[in-house]
């Protein structure tokens, strides 16, 4: 198993990488949004992400976040 | 559809690259000159180095039907050394003779100090000296702002004609500055640490495609020349038509390079396009 520095070291630009993409697609949707005034309901989809978005954002948590946000994406009923 | 790859480094990559590049469409690279991963001791090795892709490269891309053009520069790590850069500098007008050497690039600024600042201005100032286009790197990550910024400045008290001034490696946060100013901007389409193919077609979709230039920058490091064919399918995706992917991806490098009469590949319209079915629609 890596050091905590060493996972930083290795792993940081990726998670730069992935958020800046998650940032551009929220803003690609707001924008198709505003294009299109008949598309006013809210899709669920985008509050799952938000959700998701709202577990990454915690300070603190247990290293089980992936876990927590595949079982938010999935149907468990 | 006929692609131009505006930003590869060819001596880094394998004939392999060149071959698969060829079956899928691309039809001319423009290759910057650019820091080997390791800092030169000699002028002379530097001056090897622009021989190398002034002459011999454009041979190994022929092999496959790909024009080869490219730019000769002291990059902007290597510009940390003015004794050295000054002597690289003073034999590079020799260069500009070579039939398929476009201009000066890529130069700038890569920790944004002094010393690269100096040969930043000397190169410029030699760039208009004897006509020549210029491609400017921005640096990487968190130093992009900072350079990006000091370029601006710089070259606003420095006699260029924006339209003949390529600044590259812009991302969201940089890319109004060099656009409002005139200049040309690059995006570069690299692995996690510049822009993806799709952010690419996001500024496509705000900024429009006018003095935009896409590449894929393929190099020694982590890098992939299709890139800019991912960027292409996903612009297609988004409901663009062949001849706006044409715009964008062959004849904007076209009027940008081409301001050089040495590159002679001319913009490109399509006579008759196929209504295809938009990608993804298929149930």
């Amino acid at each position: 198993m890596l050091t905590a520095d060493k996972v930083l070291d290795r792993y940081y630009l990726d998670v730069r990488c992935m958020l800046v993409e998650i940032a551009a697609t929220l803003d690609r949707h707001d924008r198709a949004v505003a294009d299109d005034a008949a598309d006013s309901a809210r899709d669920p989809r985008l509050d799952k992400v938000y959700e998701a978005l709202a577990v990454l954002a915690e300070g603190s948590s247990t290293a089980d976040r992936s876990e927590r946000l595949l079982n938010m994406f999935s149907d468990l009923d | 559809m006929q692609i131009i790859q505006p930003h590869y480094h060819a001596i880094a990559r394998t004939a392999q690259d060149y071959e698969r590049m060829a079956m899928s469409g691309v039809v001319a690279v423009a290759e910057p000159a650019f820091w080997a991963g390791f800092d030169r001791d000699y002028p002379e090795t530097f001056l090897d180095y622009f021989k190398q892709i002034s002459e011999f490269e454009p041979t190994r891309a022929a092999d496959y039907g790909i024009r080869h053009f490219c730019w000769v520069a002291v990059n902007p790590k290597e510009a940390e050394n003015p004794v050295l850069s000054h002597q690289v500098l003073e034999k590079m007008p020799e260069f500009f003779e070579k039939p398929t050497v476009l201009g000066i690039g890529e130069i700038g600024f890569h920790k944004t100090t002094k010393n690269e600042e100096e040969i930043f201005e000397a190169q410029v100032e030699l760039a208009i000296k004897h006509d020549q286009l210029i491609l400017i790197h921005t640096p990487h990550l968190q130093d992009k702002v900072r350079g990006t910024k000091r370029t601006l400045e710089v070259l606003r008290h420095m006699n260029v004609d924006p339209e003949k001034v390529w600044i590259d490696h812009v991302e969201e946060h940089t890319i109004r500055g060099p656009l409002e100013e005139g200049y040309w901007v690059g995006f570069t389409l690299y692995p996690i640490t510049k822009c993806t193919p799709k952010r690419a077609v996001d500024m496509l979709e705000i900024y429009g495609r006018e003095r935009i230039i896409i590449n894929s920058s393929a190099d020694w490091g982590p890098s992939d020349p299709f890139t800019l064919q991912e960027c292409i399918m996903d612009y297609r995706a988004r409901g663009n038509s062949l001849q706006d992917a044409i715009e964008v991806f062959h004849n904007n490098p076209c009027r940008f390079l081409g301001q050089n009469p040495k590159f002679d590949i001319k913009p490109i319209r399509v006579q008759q396009e196929e209504v295809a079915q938009p990608l993804g629609s298929a149930t």
